[in-house]
């Protein structure tokens, strides 16, 4: 009966609210995909110079850019390109096997309440804002860690991307990566922390029955169910490094050269933190170049994220 | 051979909560013994127990002993991992672990001890284990296929062929068929019967008539009401517990009264 | 142990020696040590990371300290003259960042949030898993891992090409973070709605309401506390954002209020600028008022506004999400 009622008190424009309702939800649906169009149709438009324009203007103001170092575009991007993965690569490697530790000490070795509390810090510390990490790198970790790569350079030096004398101060591939390390660790381990968390239970008592130990409990059970998840987590890790502009801007002093030395200053520069040091001085042809760059950057970005996620949707089918 | 289990004075607690209390109980060698009794009567509980799986949640723990073969489980030198080993379990549901070939799963707890297995010795274990839980002539030609492929009565055959390739004692048995149809729940039976000869069972089910089927003695657990501690209240053989109980809760119990 | 095995034989099987495969006392030990070492090299990977971690929340909050009081918070940069105090006592503050960073992330809101939200419902409540919401979901996931600084250089691309080049105003540094800002409003919206039971939706539509009433006063209704809480959680994400606003919003000493002319500072511009001053002259012969080193102070200090700002809009956002939470279980 109140259903009647309802009815009958339901506006009569209900009819032509919905349908608007409906076409503009639609709309923002769609308005995803023409945000990402829009996102490489405008940096395209205004990086077409250096496509359709005047080669030698565009290969001059590279040569400028870089102090003769470089005199056409991928001359220019390459290098920035080999720094960008560089960096992002030695991050993550740094940062994997800490996450994991974490992740696994959060979800099974850490009591219950505890384990609450530190997976709300991890959460928190995803969340400082990236200038923060680059002050601190810059201020604090530039000269704290001297010691240590310079001992590193010592001891170590024979092997090639140690090659000495370390750089005082420290602003050298290697810092920045330890920073870019630290932040991109609450991706890691969050994402790996919830899907151990996951891990169902009946698996690790069928470890445990067979008589292993915590460890083998973990490397039974745990760690193959979580490995998809692992993966997906660090391509997404991969992603935010690549991508990082402040922590490097403010630590690395920059060069433009296939180097490996982790150790010594001004060997390379990541494609984002050169846009964000060359852009106030560039001028319009400049800025092209730029967005180039920044174009490049994009796409192996999204290339990146993309594969990330192929590999979560298809770990959870 | 299977070894014999003696339980004496057992207080099974969570944290402050006693949830079994003073059981006392001696199982067989040799033997099929089935625990049985209402919901939350505690009788997986103290099956948990006889391999020490129930300190896995925290805060559990145990007083009174548990002597295996006349050594006590809970003595302060005896490590945990070592007593799952002698003693197997087979759980509730199929858990073959998802992302290995059903060789290896047979061979998962044996490569725990044994890091450089040889070819043969691996290939022979796999056959008698998989003999040993009737799976063999189903799968052998497709040993190297996902565990995981195979039907749940198959999956809970694998289950035992990997709890007997450690070799244990005792094998200790949770509701394995609980989650099977009837003809797979027949071939697991059958299996029991059979396994009986080289190792002790223990099994906990809610089907009475499984009981009566494959056990040679039975335990009652009950509890005197919900939130009250748990305890063994009758111990016969099968014969005796379904014709003729010396115990009026049992009887009940059987009858189908309650529970 | 061997007799155990006899039988099978006639059936033709292995016969196999257990005693082999029995574990010998230094296996077991060798498991034993290995297990301890992994527990402590998975305690010390927790360690390890606390180091830096805290270390970076120490750090700011000690040298932040310093400079953080009222007259910081109160004044802008203007008559700020190297490493001299200004006529009213301080050495200049961040009122004017703090001003320019709400204005643009509330314009950030605007353009997201709705967007989002209606993106959200289109996915849950209109599209069932057809392939276009599969895309446009994938896409979503995707556009969460853009770089921070492709959004800067997309909306400063946009607005020279609109408006003509030089643009640089607030207002487009609130598209960039938008642009930041959507795929999170869109992945916690699309959640939110998802744990709201179909039963609530079914009710509701049996009734005879339409579909749109349904969905806004019932399903968002429920998922309300949800979506403010993902919202404000991505508020947090884009407000420390700096790289897209070094290149839309600008950077000036006076206070803006117009978010839609002029440059405009924001506290992460603020702080970056600072350091990069390194250091302030001071004239030969200044007093001890005089600070040479004041601008990495006030760098330290508005970065601890910041993260304060930050660390305040995630647990608002929690507390929302906790507090409020409409109790769905059955």
């Amino acid at each position: 009966m109140s259903s009647q009622d309802k009815t009958a008190l339901a506006p009569t424009g209900g009819k032509t609210a919905d349908k608007v309702f409906r076409g503009v939800a639609y709309g923002c649906g769609i308005l995803i995909l023409v945000v990402l169009a829009a996102v490489f149709l405008f940096l395209f438009f205004r990086a077409w110079p250096l496509i359709g324009g005047d080669q030698a203007a565009n290969n001059e103001t590279v040569s400028n850019f870089t102090g003769g170092k470089a005199n056409n575009f991928w001359g220019y991007v390459l290098p920035l390109l080999f720094g960008t993965v560089l960096v992002s690569i030695l991050a993550l490697i740094i940062a994997f096997f800490v996450s994991i530790g974490i992740a696994l000490f959060i979800s099974h070795y850490a009591p219950k309440n505890i384990a609450t509390g530190l997976s709300y810090v991890v959460d928190l510390l995803a969340a400082i804002p990236s200038v923060i990490y680059g002050l601190w790198g810059g201020l604090i970790l530039v000269p704290a860690i001297y010691p240590f790569w310079d001992w590193v350079a010592n001891h170590l030096g024979w092997i090639p991307i140690f090659a000495g004398p370390a750089a005082n101060p420290q602003r050298t591939v290697g810092t920045v990566a330890v920073v870019l390390a630290v932040m991109v660790l609450p991706i890691i381990t969050s994402m790996s922390r919830d899907i151990f968390l996951q891990t169902p239970s009946l698996q690790q008592e069928a470890a445990y029955g067979l008589g292993a130990t915590k460890w083998e409990m973990i490397k039974l059970a745990v760690i193959p169910f979580g490995k998809s998840g692992i993966v997906s987590a660090s391509m997404l890790a991969l992603g935010r490094a690549l991508g990082e502009t402040m922590a490097v801007l403010m630590i690395l002093s920059p060069g433009l050269s296939y180097s490996i030395k982790l150790l010594q200053a001004s060997q390379s520069q990541t494609i984002a933190a050169n846009i964000a040091a060359q852009y106030p001085e560039a001028n319009d042809l400049g800025v092209s170049v730029l967005i180039g760059t920044g174009l490049i950057l994009f796409l192996i970005t999204f290339v990146v994220n993309f594969v990330a996620r192929k590999i979560t949707e298809k770990a959870g089918a | 051979m299977g070894q014999r289990i003696d339980v004496n004075h057992e207080n099974i607690y969570y944290g402050d909560f006693l949830a079994v209390e003073d059981v006392n109980i001696n199982i067989e060698a040799n033997k099929v013994t089935a625990f049985i009794g209402p919901s939350g009567c505690g009788k997986s509980t103290v099956l948990r127990t006889l391999d020490r799986m129930h300190e896995l949640i925290p805060g559990a723990h145990v007083e009174g002993e548990v002597l295996l073969e006349g050594k006590n489980l809970y003595d302060k030198d005896v490590d945990p991992v070592s007593v799952r080993r002698d003693v197997g379990m087979v759980f509730q549901r199929p858990n073959p672990f998802p992302t290995m070939s059903i060789r290896e799963n047979v061979l998962a707890g044996v490569r725990l001890n044994n890091k450089h297995l040889s070819k043969s010795d691996a290939d022979d274990l796999v056959e008698w284990a998989l003999r040993g839980a009737n799976l063999w002539n189903e799968v052998k030609d497709r040993l190297d296929n996902p565990g995981i492929g195979l039907s749940g009565g198959q999956q809970q055959r694998l289950c035992i062929a990997r709890a007997v390739a450690v070799h244990p004692q005792v094998v200790l048995m949770d509701e394995p068929c609980s989650a099977l149809d009837p003809i797979s729940t027949l071939a697991v039976e059958d299996l029991i019967n059979e396994l009986k000869d080289d190792y002790t069972i223990v099994i906990v089910t809610h089907n009475m008539q499984q009981a009566a089927r494959i056990a040679d003695y039975t335990a009652f657990f009950n509890l005197k009401a919900v939130g009250q501690p748990g305890h063994l209240e009758y111990f016969a053989d099968t014969t005796t517990m379904f014709n003729n109980p010396q115990n009026e809760e049992a009887e009940r119990y059987i009858s189908g009264r309650f529970g | 142990m061997a007799e155990a095995t006899k039988k099978k034989n006639l059936d033709g099987a292995p016969v196999i020696d257990f005693d082999k495969f029995r574990p010998t006392r230094s296996s077991e030990q060798a498991r034993k040590i290995k297990d301890y070492v992994m527990t402590g090299v998975i305690a010390l990977a927790f360690v390890i990371a606390c180091i830096p971690l805290v270390s970076v929340l120490w750090t700011t909050i000690i040298n932040g300290a310093k400079r953080l009081n009222l007259n910081f918070l109160g004044y802008n940069m203007t008559g700020v003259v190297g490493g001299n105090p200004t006529p009213s006592g301080g050495y200049g503050g961040v009122l004017h960042a703090i001003i320019g960073t709400l204005e643009i992330t509330a314009g950030a809101m605007v353009i997201s949030i709705p967007i989002g939200i209606m993106c959200a419902v289109y996915l849950v409540e209109y599209a069932h898993g057809g392939k276009l919401a599969m895309t446009i979901s994938l896409l979503v996931d995707v556009m969460s891992g853009i770089p921070s600084i492709v959004a800067g250089l997309f909306a400063f691309s946009m607005f020279t090409i609109v408006f003509g080049p030089g643009t640089i105003n607030g207002f487009e540094g609130s598209v960039a973070l938008s642009l930041l800002m959507l795929p999170t409003v869109v992945k916690s919206c699309e959640e939110m709605l998802k744990i709201v039971p179909n039963d609530l939706r079914e009710a509701s539509l049996a009734l005879g309401v339409t579909k749109q009433r349904t969905i806004t006063k019932i399903v968002l209704r429920t998922a309300l506390p949800g979506i403010v809480s993902g919202c404000i959680l991505a508020i947090a994400r884009v407000i420390g954002e700096t790289a897209p606003l070094l290149m839309t919003a600008g950077y000036i000493a006076s206070t803006n209020v117009n978010l839609f002319s002029g440059q405009m500072t924001t506290l992460p511009v603020y702080v970056y600028q600072e350091y990069s001053k390194l250091n302030a002259n001071c004239p030969a012969g200044a007093d001890a008022s005089c600070v040479t080193t004041i601008p990495m102070e006030r760098s330290w200090s508005a970065a601890l506004v910041l993260i304060i700002i930050v660390l305040l809009l995630n647990l608002i956002g929690r507390l929302v999400a906790k507090v409020f939470a409409v109790k769905t279980e059955r």
